[in-house]
């Protein structure tokens, strides 16, 4: 009973960071990391360049040690693992390559370093469509190539758990097409995907969780269905030609109304139900009527602001990563680990 | 988060098993790398292609024709010098000599005197002194053939009472040098194959010097007195290439009184000059004896000693035929440091310590890797080298030492070893510096400058000793194919292919600082962020 499987006891949580500080220097890299990461989704990891991603990937692979916190995978530390590939599969650089050293040959030593046979290296060079180009140096490979030569040493050990970084970077659309439907099959065969990006939009459509980060600390760590409801508020936006009494009827039944443009009205505090029939029952003419949809970029972009100006406000604060976010402009409160999920 | 947590699974075997799949991934990179194996091939060929260049510029002539060198072998094979003035009786089985030994004079040549030239009057231009291995006393021969077996109990000129026997064996006796005022006693007993020599200063209260076994000492052995004293080497200039010295024979003439033989001795005695007749290598000068009686004094020139590198012979040793190894040495040097470097360079250092967190395990490897495929190189170069390279010498004149077939071993195995630990230690700076180009200057210096500051005499030769005792370079003594003989007065200097050190001992230092610098590695890999 013992022997029994120790990875299942974590299956509900792949990767699991908590509380990692980290310095370089005077510059703090991490200050109080935490989140958790679980399977059947594709996680993504967003924040600025500088919040501290590359860093906590590094942590949980062992590459560099944190000044303070745990980083586990499947519940044991990276560096304790046997064969690591096969518990988790990483992609940090795809540049990472002796040029003259051919794809298979990486492979091979990858498959040679945990016990893994030459078959499983034809496997991956199948599966990632470099079968062509195998056997020819990595040097010349352009960054796509390398990319899908990083994805398959990634994929070799078959493993639970993939963390990529940036894995979109300078891809063409094409291949980011290629690369989200990717994601999403790996999380729909039950894995657990960790994405970095530094851009929101490349996780549109993609990412199912969302661990914001900033400054070395997590901002939001909440499912994008929820993230993007909240973002985007009751706000309608309604297009009249009486912008005047349109305002007056709304405000009377107590929304908010703000001019956003010539006969563009923004209102606040009802849904679009509400406002036509209101405004059918006054007799308001309006020549359009929509709910606002807030992208992942708008949502993001008002989280991290809400992140500076808390900073600003009170500067030196250290409270619990998150936990000082406060809602501001309909965004929500940091959703619990446990909370928001689809 | 439950308190349960899997219990680490640390057992000897999967320890061992993934070491296992860290050193098959670390040689599947090393050969997967054309340019590591061609560079570990060229190391192979320099070491080949050097040594065979300064072969066949090394000329030796004779007034314009080949030399014939007819070197003396001794019984253990080595190649010896063999000639003295011998005065000498048959003795059937066992008996003694014993003989008063009343003075120790000499000879020796002036700074200007240089070498002797045939037809020239050979003792003019030379002053009184003693060679300090200027030796006389008795000695128990198998034949009057040069290389056969001995062993002889004497005075030397600044070594005291030495026993020695069959050419490389020496043994201290009393100090100081006889005088008329104060002689010396020597006796020499031989019992079967055993030799004993004695000392005294009385005659009456002896001392014993020491014992030799001589196998397969015949029934009937010439026993006699003798006198010999080595050629005087004055190193007047080293360089790069070799040592020129200046000098010449000298001669030593010893008193004795009171010669006993006891033991069956059909034959009156008679006097012999072993070695100048024929062709010799070593300057000597012909020598006889004066009989009153039981007075003798005999004078001779010559040595009864192993013949060495840096000494007075023309030859060469074979360790002349893998000069080469420096060129090689420098070729892995670089590939073993590229080895690691050329990961920190792109990076590829992150998905090693990923795919092996064993930062340790993963040095190792590497280390176990190159040093395995630098000693093939190594051996592989010295296995065509030493028959090639001294076949190249013998064609243009040169003569060879002889050497053993242990010793060839020796020097094979030694090459390919001192390249294999020379990649380790080049490895583990590379892994500290994380710069290939630092990294190769700092391994090329630690081991090449030494060596140069001490060929080239920047040093005292006291310095370049201490030097060559705790450098790097040290491990070049595994090459050397004719150990250091004390008794022996040659210029044996780093130049001339002689080390301070013995040879496993020199290579024992080199692998101190491969471990060293090895050890510093892993410590700082395991410590620093990748």
């Amino acid at each position: 009973m013992l022997a029994a499987l120790p990875y299942n006891q974590h299956m509900d949580t792949a990767i699991e960071v908590d509380g990692l500080r980290k310095s370089f220097g005077p510059t703090v890299a991490l200050d109080g990391m935490t989140f958790t990461i679980r399977p059947g989704q594709v996680t993504g990891f967003v924040g600025p360049n500088g919040a501290g991603k590359t860093t906590t990937m590094r942590v949980i692979l062992g590459l560099d040690a944190p000044d303070a916190g745990t980083a586990l995978v499947g519940g044991r530390r990276y560096a304790t693992l046997r064969h690591p590939l096969t518990h988790l599969g990483s992609l940090l650089d795809a540049s990472a390559l002796q040029p003259s050293r051919t794809a298979r040959s990486h492979l091979l030593w990858l498959a040679r370093s945990q016990g893994l046979s030459p078959a499983r290296v034809d496997e991956v060079i199948e599966q990632s469509g470099l079968d062509k180009v195998a056997r020819r140096r990595a040097g010349g490979f352009s960054l796509g190539m390398r990319q899908r030569l990083g994805i398959a040493a990634a994929m070799l050990g078959d493993p639970p758990v993939l963390m990529m970084d940036e894995p979109f970077n300078g891809m063409d659309p094409e291949g980011i097409v290629w690369m989200r439907g990717f994601l999403r099959s790996l999380a729909g065969a039950g894995r657990a995907v960790l994405v970095s990006s530094h851009l929101m939009s490349e996780l549109e459509d993609t990412a199912d969780h969302l661990v914001i980060v900033g400054r070395g600390k997590v901002i939001a760590d909440t499912s994008v269905a929820g993230l993007l409801a909240a973002a985007s508020g009751d706000r309608a936006l309604l297009r009249t030609a009486d912008p005047d009494r349109a305002a007056m009827v709304l405000e009377h039944a107590g929304a908010s109304v703000t001019v956003t443009g010539v006969g563009l009205l923004t209102v606040t505090g009802l849904d679009t139900g509400q406002i036509s029939t209101l405004l059918a029952g006054q007799v308001v003419p309006f020549s359009e009527l929509s709910a606002h949809r807030a992208t992942l970029e708008e949502a993001y972009l008002g989280l991290t602001q809400d992140a500076v100006e808390y900073r600003a406000e009170y500067p030196g604060g250290s409270g619990p990563p998150g936990s000082g976010v406060s809602p501001g402009g309909g965004v929500p409160p940091r959703a619990g680990t446990t909370g928001a999920r689809p | 988060m439950t308190a349960t947590q899997a219990p680490p699974q640390h057992s000897a075997v999967a320890e061992r098993d993934s070491f296992a799949c860290t050193l098959r991934a670390e040689w599947t990179k090393f050969r997967t790398v054309r340019g590591w194996v061609i560079g570990l091939t060229v190391a192979a060929l320099v070491t080949v292609l050097v040594g065979l260049l300064s072969a066949a510029g090394s000329m030796s002539s004779c007034n314009g024709r080949p030399c014939h060198f007819r070197y003396p072998v001794g019984p253990g094979g080595e190649a010896v010098t063999d000639t003295f003035y011998f005065v000498h009786r048959p003795l059937v089985g066992n008996g003694t000599i014993t003989a008063q030994v009343t003075s120790l004079t000499g000879l020796l040549p002036t700074a200007t005197s240089g070498r002797v030239r045939a037809g020239q009057s050979p003792q003019s231009g030379m002053r009184p002194g003693l060679e300090p291995w200027s030796k006389g006393g008795l000695i128990v021969k198998a034949n009057t053939t040069q290389g056969s077996a001995y062993a002889a109990v004497m005075v030397t000129g600044g070594h005291g009472v030495r026993m020695q026997y069959d050419y490389t064996q020496d043994i201290a006796g009393p100090p100081g040098r006889p005088t008329p005022a104060s002689p010396r006693w020597l006796r020499l007993t031989r019992a079967g194959d055993m030799i004993t020599g004695y000392a005294s200063t009385d005659g009456t209260h002896w001392t014993e010097v020491g014992t030799a076994t001589l196998p397969g000492l015949p029934a009937t052995v010439q026993v006699g007195l003798f006198a010999t004293s080595p050629a005087l080497t004055v190193t007047t200039a080293q360089g790069l290439l070799g040592t020129s010295g200046t000098g010449g024979p000298t001669l030593a003439s010893t008193a004795f009184g009171q010669v006993r033989l006891r033991g069956a001795a059909p034959a009156a005695w008679t006097g012999t000059q072993l070695g100048t007749g024929t062709v010799d290598v070593a300057p000597a000068m012909a020598g006889g004896y004066h009989q009153a009686g039981d007075t003798f004094r005999v004078t001779g020139s010559g040595d009864i000693a192993p013949d060495a590198p840096g000494g007075a012979g023309p030859g060469q040793p074979l360790d002349h035929t893998l000069v080469g190894a420096f060129a090689g040495l420098i070729a892995v040097v670089v590939v073993a440091t590229m080895f690691v470097t050329a990961e920190y360079r792109r990076g590829l250092i992150r998905t090693t310590f990923t795919a092996s967190p064993r930062r340790g395990q993963v040095l190792a490897a590497k280390a176990i890797v190159i040093a395995a495929v630098s000693f093939a190189a190594g051996l592989v170069a010295a296995a065509i080298a030493i028959p090639l390279n001294s076949h190249v010498l013998r064609a243009n004149g040169n003569y060879l030492y002889p050497a053993n077939l242990l010793t060839v071993a020796r020097i094979a195995a030694g090459t390919a070893g001192l390249l294999a630990v020379a990649a380790v230690l080049a490895l583990a700076l590379g892994a500290m510096l994380r710069r290939s180009a630092i990294a190769i200057t700092v391994v090329v210096v630690a081991i090449i400058l030494p060596f140069l500051v001490a060929v080239t005499n920047l040093l005292s030769p006291g310095a370049d000793d201490w030097l060559m005792r705790l450098v790097p370079a040290a491990g070049f003594a595994v090459q050397q194919a004719i150990p250091n003989y004390p008794q022996v007065s040659n210029a044996c200097t780093v130049a001339s292919g002689c080390y301070p050190l013995a040879p496993w001992a020199g290579f024992a230092v080199l692998c101190a600082w491969a471990a060293a610098a090895l050890a510093l590695a892993v410590f700082l890999v395991r410590r620093r962020d990748a």
